[in-house]
């Protein structure tokens, strides 16, 4: 990047720049490397993009925001190159913007509600590709500098999981001078950060180099540590005297088929093929020693992003055919629009309206095929969408050597069930308050997928950010 | 953290590693596991703790080299470090005054039953162990064991030391003999488990497993420990490692422990044209 910002901010009355394409890797290169698939802005297309902004004097598009990010006002700071400037105006309220600017949906958050893109008549302005541009910037060009740190306050805190949630709770504590001691259950922090997401979507050298920042603020991470083994929460409380716990655990317990099967080799939880390939870095074997099913056939099974991670990893570990089986359309595939895309693009096939009935084995006991049952849209369900039903008699069978579930998580109960007077749900999740991240015991917030199930990384943070406004009000620091 | 403090070779291929680990010690229960990881570009392996000394803040872990890490462990010196290691993992043992409890260790199984035996002795149990070994220079632990049981009786399968047969026929021999037995806990290979599984369930004694699958995280996110009880799917990691013996589908558990048989021979035969540097010299070592 150059060094030279422009400093002309030309602004059209009326936005006929054409939202910026974000330069991506070629889409057949990419498949097979484990490199980062976007490039990022450069400044020229970074003032393009936010010359585009209208600077609305209502901004609907930071009630998009699960962190209520002031849009229009770094994005007008980007329009005059002070990309710096920027990046502190996003760090107010996002301490973790070079993996938003990365992970979040931005099409159904704030760029959703953006003016520009209102009723269709034109595409919103990006905002997700202008945070991530400036959190970019300010890593390299303000490398060193830090938040300002309050004076400790003598308050204690401790997060349990140093996922989204965690993190950013970690960091709004901290600058407000309580401190955070983080558990992690793996030996590397970050959480779903390190262990879901594959490297080709958010490169593991950004989320350490945030997790360095908190560190440098004098947040604590404590690793290979699982409350519920080696201590429990009522020990953080009690043994160790903290004044008050935040569980961001996650959600993190396989949820299989429960299909004939599905215990054969070669049949992985989307967990443990992403971990498999993300945290133990097995796409390296047998440089890392940690190996993984280097399928020639993948079968993937669920809609949504987790399952696209899944097959465009297999691409990359050098399958010849991914097939993505969901028993809906294109229309309900619940993934990310740009993900769908992106697969498509590498050469992942779908196979819709389509449900596993068996996953079929040799002697061995490893997976060569998936029974499957053709399907049709029926009546709308519950959720609205319309459920898919059996065509009768109509079956047929797919070749697979690997085949991955990946049809979400539950709720992982070594926390819930080692807490004392915590109430959890009939799925097991924590009860918690969404606004304030309050759960039923004194002391105790929590927020992210332990609360809500499954779901994205923002909404993760947004809820650490509202517990630990909640904490700081509780703590008179509000 | 984790510093290896004492290091010995206790049979061909079989080591024994006491490091610090001063939290785990002092939260450890029998049964329990830890994950470790030697180096950065390490795998996570699953090791049952053999025993723990919370005064001194270390626990002792006792391993045979079979893969890439466990061989790498080999060659690991006192005063080097583990890069990680995580627990205490899993349930822990379910220990009461049963009345006589039999413990059955073969091979390496026989470490992981050391702190069991311990425990249950402790808690009043008449304990008897049976141990046993294809031949007696892979018989482990055998003075520990005799230590905190009041029985032992020591079988090898080419009769070098102690009884000529298989620990199962010992414990057939126990039963034919009408020893009153409340309760048998058995670790070793799945073959032996699963042979032993077949003698107490023809005389009805409830018998207790510790089963050893392939895990990642150890805390129930990955299933890559799925094994089968009773028919239904369940996670080695968080479920067990302890298991009713009877409920248990070994079958599936062998064929899910050689799913990375091929990966794992490149990893070890990889590591073994690039020598690492200790030069330690075990006695008796291989």
């Amino acid at each position: 990047m150059s060094e030279q910002q422009e400093k002309k901010t030309a602004k059209p009355k009326k936005p006929k720049v054409p939202r910026q394409k974000m330069p991506e890797q070629d889409a057949l290169e990419r498949a097979r490397n484990f490199y980062e698939v976007a490039l990022g802005y450069d400044n020229d297309l970074a003032l393009l993009e936010a010359s585009r902004c209208l600077h609305c004097k209502k901004p609907y598009c930071m009630s998009g925001c699960p962190v209520e990010v002031d849009i229009p006002d770094f994005v007008e700071m980007v329009k005059k190159g002070d990309f710096i400037s920027a990046a502190w105006k996003v760090k107010e309220k996002n301490s973790l913007p070079r993996i938003a600017g990365r992970v979040c949906p931005q099409e159904s958050q704030c760029e959703a509600k953006c003016v520009l893109g209102a009723k269709g008549k034109g595409e919103p302005c990006a905002i997700g590709r202008l945070e991530r541009f400036v959190a970019d910037w300010a890593s390299v060009h303000a490398a060193d500098e830090l938040p300002e740190v309050a004076k400790s306050t003598g308050l204690k805190v401790g997060v349990v999981g140093s996922g989204p949630a965690g993190l950013t709770l970690a960091g709004a504590l901290i600058k407000k001078g309580v401190g955070v001691t983080v558990f992690e259950a793996l030996h590397e922090l970050g959480g779903v950060l390190v262990y879901g997401i594959p490297e080709f979507r958010l490169p593991k050298a950004i989320v350490r180099a945030e997790v360095n920042e908190l560190r440098k603020l004098g947040v604590e991470f404590k690793t290979n540590w699982v409350i519920g083994r080696i201590e429990t929460v009522d020990d953080l409380l009690e043994k160790r005297k903290l004044d008050s716990v935040f569980i961001g655990s996650g959600a993190g317990a396989p949820l299989f088929l429960k299909i004939p099967g599905e215990n054969l080799n070669g049949v992985y939880s989307a967990n443990e093929y992403l971990t498999r390939s993300n945290l133990m870095k097995a796409y390296l074997f047998p440089q890392a020693d940690t190996p993984v099913a280097k399928g020639r056939k993948v079968v993937v099974f669920g809609g949504g992003n987790v399952a696209m991670d899944s097959a465009r990893t297999a691409l990359r570990l050098g399958a010849e055919t991914v097939t993505i089986v969901y028993r809906r359309t294109m229309q309900e595939l619940p993934a990310r629009a740009e993900e769908v895309h992106h697969a498509e693009e590498e050469g992942v096939e779908f196979k819709l309206l389509t449900a596993p009935l068996e996953i079929i084995g040799n002697e061995a006991g490893w997976a060569v095929g998936i029974k499957c049952q053709k399907m049709e849209l029926g009546e709308p369900d519950a959720s609205g969408r319309r459920r898919p039903v059996p065509i009768p008699g109509d079956y047929f069978d797919i070749e697979c050597d690997t085949a991955i579930v990946a049809i979400g998580n539950a709720a992982n109960p070594l926390v819930p069930t080692t807490t004392k007077n915590l109430e959890t749900n009939k799925w097991g999740n924590i009860v918690a308050d969404l606004e304030s991240g309050k759960t039923s015991k004194k002391r105790v917030w929590a927020g992210g997928d332990i609360v809500t199930g499954a779901a994205t990384v923002i909404l993760a943070m947004g809820a650490g950010r509202k517990a630990a406004l909640s904490m700081l009000n509780e703590f008179n620091l509000g | 953290m984790f510093e290896i403090i004492e290091k010995e070779r206790i049979g061909p291929g079989v080591n024994r590693m006491v490091i610090s680990a001063p939290e785990i010690a002092r939260a450890h229960r029998p049964g329990q596991f830890i994950i470790l990881r030697c180096h950065e570009d390490g795998e996570r392996i699953p090791l049952t703790v053999a025993d723990k000394d919370p005064e001194r803040g270390t626990i002792t872990l006792v391993w045979q080299e079979v893969g890439v890490t466990t061989y790498y462990m080999g060659t690991m010196c006192v005063g080097e470090r583990l890069v990680d290691v995580c627990g205490p993992l899993g349930k822990p043992t379910h220990v009461e005054k049963f009345g006589t409890v039999v413990g059955v260790g073969g091979g390496i199984g026989v470490a992981p039953l050391y702190p069991i035996t311990k425990a249950m002795h402790d808690a009043g149990n008449h304990v008897m162990s049976i141990i046993g070994a294809r031949t007696e220079g892979l018989l482990i632990m055998t003075e520990d064991t005799r230590k905190v049981c009041d029985e032992l009786i020591i079988s090898t399968d080419d009769g070098s030391f102690g009884v000529h047969g298989f620990v199962t026929q010992v414990l057939q021999g126990l039963i034919d003999k009408g020893t009153k037995i409340d309760l048998v806990v058995a670790i070793g290979p799945v073959p032996m488990m699963k042979a032993v599984v077949k003698v107490t369930r023809a005389a009805q004694l409830p018998t207790v497993v510790s089963l050893n699958p392939i895990m990642v995280d150890g805390t129930g996110m990955c299933g890559a420990c799925r094994v089968e009880v009773n028919g239904k799917t369940k996670f080695g990691c968080v479920d067990g490692p302890e298991f009713d013996g009877f409920q248990v589908d070994f079958d599936l558990l062998t064929k899910r422990l050689a799913m990375y048989k091929g990966p794992e021979l490149i990893a070890l035969n990889k590591f073994r044209e690039t020598p690492r540097g200790c030069q330690c010299e075990f006695p008796g070592g291989a």
